[in-house]
């Protein structure tokens, strides 16, 4: 139905009205879009250099030489390029600690996380489970009102939790934003007819599920997966309040310690017993450059292969809001 | 069919015929939740999950109207009725930390909130498909990046010695700020950090909800003479206003939650006559320094104010004939 231009130029007749579709638009309506076409070109490519420059300045500093980033001459491309930061970094056992944590907590949590959301999903979205109307308020109810940190702190420590694997991947194993997203997939994406047909064939709701429902969800199980292994990748706070012993925290806790807290010493100064202080606070700003990227780049890296479903995850949550 | 071929044969008369019907009511509700049992094993982890995490927590919020002590647990301890709450109250922090949270709240809203929607709707007035996803993937990479790492590059770029940020300063002949160490600076900085971050995923969502706008409305339009301004205002605004709406009750119901992490991470010494917000308060009093009761008090007071936020817009939301929650 786009405007054709062969039609506009053709003139009406005289003395019939002309019809709506051939109505030319008004010179102030083109001169009106051609300036919000510049505009918003504008406007979108300041954001993108917004959002873009400082990481990329991240990148070049974390290669440059200290002493001319700190001189503020680092600005568009790298100045004396070393590695020391990246190669202190290999050489730090703490990050090597954080990160076996890091994987051992996605890997077990996403596997915890997942199973759970996409069995109770289910379930919840099967219209024929009496009481699923009740069960679903259950869980609605936690998201607008919840115990607060101190009573969750207080279970996880009767529990006997506290300083294990348990209490970074238990106490937030279910959102039930994801649940819900899970829930609608389910309703929209299986048939009820082909239950139906399986139950004929003597399928229960066991092997229904798991034959036939699972296979169909691939979409849904990779998107719960993605969002899982990036939430445990990030995550950092439920490390702090539950874990103690620094041997079992992982790589944000740590990147917290060395990027926040200014950890200076034990970073940048391995071996340093001549340099000045201030050339050791530069050496550990250019790791702390490399270590912002070097915890960055798996996501970023794996960004454009998880877009997609993640794009299609927030719709499935848009059309369910 | 199986339903059908379990129903009762009329063969055994009714003995008086409203109480048979109840109990064969019963009785086919009983079936029929029978018949589900293996749905109700698959909810089992899930309910479990939120019996153990969220609503024993919430059964030990009663620690609030107590002095929690170990040996007598959430239900045993004393009961002291609002004597945390007065005690909130009344100290000299309660103005400092519910402004603060109040501040970046609404701070947050009035900015973190509208610059998503107004992304989407330029990018979704792009012609070139190419350009448009590629700004969409760039906008939207933040958001993949830690919180952690996300102050770590604040800390970093915003340093008063080496930093980027005041490198460009000095160029341009002003004196070095100390942005993470003053409390005129902490607002700010976490906004506009939060929109850096944020406003590319949150976008996602708005072009969603626009891509689902009938395109033979923008057609119509654009035959009358309609301008692209003119199309935004009246066709896809109104087109994603339900979207709008649903995730502004929400924005609201979690308007003192919001990114407790980020100020906690973002804290120095400094700053805190303007970075201790409610919930870092909580954290402070309560995990750092055991006063599990006191600050379980002003836990629960955040909550309910949230609660009550909540409930009062999508009040508002539904006398005003807007979509809402329920």
């Amino acid at each position: 139905m786009s405007l054709n231009t062969d039609t506009v130029a053709a003139p009406a007749p005289v003395n019939q009205p002309r019809p709506r579709g051939q109505r030319t638009p008004s010179f102030r309506g083109r001169w009106a879009d051609s300036a919000f076409n510049i505009a918003a070109v504008t406007i979108l490519t300041l954001s993108l250099v917004a959002v873009v420059y400082p990481l990329y300045f991240i990148v070049i500093a974390s290669i440059s030489d200290p002493n001319a980033v700190y001189e503020g001459k680092v600005w568009l491309f790298p100045s004396g390029v070393t590695l020391e930061g990246y190669q202190r970094i290999l050489a730090d056992s703490r990050i090597w600690n954080g990160l076996g944590n890091t994987v051992i907590y996605t890997v077990l949590g996403t596997a915890i996380s997942v199973t759970t959301i996409l069995f109770g999903a289910y379930a919840l979205s099967r219209k024929d489970m009496p009481g699923r109307k009740f069960l679903m308020l259950l869980f609605v109810i936690t998201m607008f009102f919840d115990g607060g940190l101190i009573t969750k702190y207080l279970v996880v420590r009767d529990l006997g939790m506290l300083d294990t694997v348990w209490a970074v991947v238990l106490p937030g194993a279910v959102g039930v934003w994801n649940l819900i997203i899970a829930r609608s997939f389910f309703e929209n994406t299986i048939p009820g007819e082909l239950r139906e047909a399986a139950q004929m064939d003597g399928a229960n709701d066991f092997t229904f599920f798991f034959k036939m429902v699972l296979p169909l969800s691939k979409p849904l199980i990779m998107l719960m997966i993605m969002v899982h292994v990036v939430a445990h990748w990030n995550s950092f706070f439920d490390a702090l309040i539950f874990l103690n012993d620094d041997t079992k925290y992982p790589l944000q806790l740590v990147l917290r310690n060395i990027l926040i807290q200014s950890d200076v010493s034990s970073a940048g100064t391995t071996g340093g017993d001549i340099e000045s202080y201030a050339a050791a606070q530069r050496i550990g700003e250019l790791t702390k450059y490399a270590m912002i990227v070097v915890s960055s780049l798996p996501l970023m890296i794996a960004l454009p292969f998880m877009q997609k479903h993640f794009t299609k995850g927030t719709m499935i949550g848009a059309v369910k809001s | 069919m199986s339903r059908v071929l379990a129903r009762p044969t009329p063969a055994a008369p009714p003995a008086s015929p409203p109480q048979a019907r109840q109990r064969k009511a019963f009785s086919l509700r009983l079936k029929r939740v029978g018949r589900a049992w293996q749905l109700y094993v698959l909810l089992i982890p899930a309910l479990v999950y939120i019996a153990v995490f969220k609503y024993w927590p919430m059964y030990g919020v009663q620690i609030a109207f107590r002095n929690y002590n170990p040996v007598d647990g959430f239900s045993g301890s004393p009961w002291v009725g609002l004597q945390h709450f007065v005690r909130f109250v009344n100290s000299y922090q309660f103005s400092q930390v519910v402004g603060n949270t109040l501040w970046i709240a609404v701070l947050g809203l009035l900015l973190a909130f509208p610059i998503p929607i107004i992304l989407a709707l330029l990018v979704n007035q792009l012609q070139s498909e190419r350009f448009k996803k590629f700004t969409q993937t760039v906008l939207y990479s933040p958001a993949f990046i830690s919180t952690v790492v996300v102050v770590g590059i604040m800390f970093v770029l915003l340093s008063p010695r080496s930093g980027l940020v005041n490198n460009a300063i000095q160029l341009a002949g002003g004196q070095p700020v100390f942005f993470m160490g003053s409390p005129e600076w902490f607002r700010p900085v976490y906004v506009i950090s939060d929109v850096w971050q944020n406003a590319g995923f949150s976008m996602i969502v708005y072009l969603a909800a626009l891509s689902g706008i009938d395109p033979a409305l923008h057609d119509a339009a654009k035959v009358d003479g309609a301008s692209k301004l003119q199309r935004i205002r009246h066709i896809d605004l109104p087109g994603i206003m339900p979207v709008i709406t649903v995730l502004f009750i929400l924005a609201i119901g979690n308007l003192l939650n919001v990114g407790f992490e980020k100020a906690l991470l973002m804290q120095t010494n400094l700053n805190l006559p303007t970075s201790e917000i409610i919930q870092t308060y909580v954290y402070h009093a309560g995990l750092q320094q055991a006063q599990f009761s006191y600050s379980a008090a002003i836990g629960l007071f955040n909550s309910v104010l949230n609660l009550v936020l909540l409930l009062t817009f999508n009040w508002v939301a539904r006398r005003a004939n807007q979509a809402t929650l329920w």
